[in-house]
């Protein structure tokens, strides 16, 4: 058994679609990693996301080809309880993930380890544990429903992070969020990876936050992976613009300022390191 | 800037002035989401609002078209209390696209959603039409009328949301969070349409997290914290060095430009055009080499 989650080969056709969402996508996530997920709107990433946590074909139907295996079990082969304790997934629109069940923001991410029976003072734990990981512990007693945007998405995040999956599929787990609390996220994922072991699938928008902590990027457009390969080379790529993928703001800099016709010095660039 | 009650052309209103008088809101369940805001903004002004979150940001704005209602303080629209409008009358001078697309979208079509706003300020048949198709036209939804909105993915959906305000083409258009989940494509689409908005004189007031998007679009920007404004001035001055430590105070940070052409010592560059022009100038009078 290799230890990983392995996407091998895969098309996916939602039920009642005419085309492929997905077309021959490959990617293998170790434990540890963070793997980068860009490309244009409706380029895939999301069904992409569906596909790796097993909810796609097992729960919404459709129609894989190819194979996607973690540790080594075909999703398709693992009940829906089973994926969920494996993985982690965090829906693009924060609001639909959360319970509508809970009073306060506390008892929303405790519904997570509360079904997965465990005895309460680890659940308790495991609460607070993930609301601080997300800098969110001081609206713990406030109403899920009443939340801003952005927290209702960290609060959702937290609800996935207190589940301790062993990979973490997220779809764009900061786009609510202001620079600070992005850079908190990307800390936290970045830490939960290298301490924790999970792997972590992370759909986004905002390149800097894959230049941060991403190893790897994949790029997606129409279904297929385009791009691909350690997140340094792929975010530097000339072709990532075309792509429908904006540089990060380093790479714009670099580029606007050689564009410009001045040299790009190394002096330059350390500067703007 | 733009005299009072002028009309701003291919729209049917004038153009409101919009001034928040000591706004203070609290949600019923006690948090007080704004503390005594007080912000004037003349017609024709293109302001972005940033902060935290939970800052306050949605809750300020929505008391534009009267979703909120202030706990204390006054909203006015050219000096009169929105309290005294009522609710159509409001509808027609301010449009308001949400930050989650799910919470405005209910027609079966995409034509249809976007034909409900004008339908009820009175328009029918080929003018009914137009306004549609000039609005998804906008921001690029023009081959998907016949579509189911919820057969779009979030990023379409949320395009057409903003269709459906501006098809109502109301003299204030007030954008909640509207760059976020669109890839590079889309964020060129929302620009274009602040541009379009501006070049017809409308009041543009959009809520971001993306500073790039605010320091080029935008030439306001107040910052909040806490519910309350806490810097409120040009892209230059609120992201200029000397705002720094409240900008850090309010966890934001200053575009990358910003922080590169103050490291320089460029002066106060909050975009990358600004950053070239700058460092083209201090390199041609031999003030820094890049050689």
């Amino acid at each position: 058994m290799t230890a990983g989650l392995v996407v091998e080969g895969a098309s996916y056709r939602y039920a009642g679609a005419a085309e492929r969402s997905l077309r021959n996508v490959s990617l293998e996530l170790a434990p540890g990693r963070v793997i980068g997920v860009a490309g244009a709107n409706e380029s895939g990433k999301s069904t992409l996301c569906l596909l790796a946590a097993g909810l796609a074909p097992a729960v919404i139907g459709g129609r894989l080809e190819g194979s996607v295996r973690i540790d080594g079990v075909e999703t398709t082969a693992i009940p829906p309880h089973g994926l969920a304790q494996q993985c982690g997934l965090l829906f693009q629109n924060a609001a639909t993930q959360l319970s509508n069940t809970a009073a306060t923001v506390f008892e929303e991410v405790a519904f997570g380890p509360c079904n997965l029976g465990l005895p309460v003072p680890e659940v308790i734990e495991r609460v607070w544990w993930a609301l601080r990981a997300v800098g969110v512990e001081e609206i713990a007693p406030r109403d899920p429903a009443r939340l801003s945007g952005g927290q209702g998405q960290l609060v959702a995040l937290a609800s996935v992070l207190a589940l301790r999956p062993r990979y973490l599929i997220l779809d764009e787990p900061t786009s609510e969020l202001d620079p600070a609390g992005t850079r908190l996220v990307a800390e936290t994922l970045a830490r939960i990876a290298r301490e924790t072991g999970a792997g972590i699938l992370l759909v986004e928008h905002k390149m800097d936050v894959l230049a941060r902590i991403a190893d790897e990027v994949v790029v997606l457009a129409e279904g297929s992976v385009t791009l691909s390969g350690p997140a340094a080379a792929v975010l530097a790529d000339p072709r990532l613009a075309e792509l429908g993928v904006e540089p990060p703001a380093g790479v714009r800099l670099e580029r606007a300022v050689r564009e410009a016709g001045l040299e790009w010095s190394t002096a330059l660039a350390e500067a703007i390191e | 800037m733009t005299a009072p009650g002028s009309t701003a052309p291919g729209s049917t209103a004038p153009v409101p002035s919009i001034e928040f008088e000591a706004v203070s809101f609290s949600y019923p369940d006690g948090t007080q989401a704004l503390g005594e805001v007080g912000l004037r903004i003349e017609p024709g002004e293109l302001v972005a609002i940033v902060g935290q979150n939970g800052s306050g940001k949605s809750t300020l704005v929505r008391h534009l078209n009267g979703l909120l209602r202030p706990t204390s303080g006054r909203v006015l629209l050219d000096g009169l209390d929105i309290r005294g409008i009522h609710v159509a009358g409001l509808a027609a001078r301010v449009g308001l696209a949400f930050q989650n697309p799910d919470r405005q979208l209910f027609a079966g079509r995409v034509a249809a959603e976007v034909a409900f706003g004008p339908r009820n300020l009175g328009l029918r048949g080929a003018a009914l039409d137009e306004r549609v198709s000039s609005a998804l036209e906008a921001v690029g939804l023009g081959s998907d009328a016949a579509a189911n909105p919820y057969d779009l993915g979030y990023s379409r959906r949320k395009l057409l949301a903003l269709a459906s305000v501006l098809a109502m083409r109301t003299p204030i258009l007030v954008l909640d969070e509207p760059t976020t989940g669109q890839d590079a494509r889309g964020v060129a689409r929302v620009r274009a349409v602040v541009a379009a908005a501006a070049g017809e004189g409308r009041t543009v007031i959009a809520i971001s997290h993306d500073m790039r998007f605010v320091a080029e679009c935008f030439e306001r920007v107040a910052v909040m914290r806490a519910g309350r404004v806490v810097l409120d001035g040009a892209p230059d001055v609120v992201f200029g060095e000397a705002s720094w430590p409240e900008l850090r105070r309010t966890y934001l940070e200053p575009p990358l430009a910003a922080i590169e052409g103050a490291r320089l010592g460029l002066g106060s560059t909050p975009t990358a055009s600004r950053f070239v022009a700058a460092l083209n100038d201090a390199t041609g009078r031999g003030r820094i080499s890049v050689g």
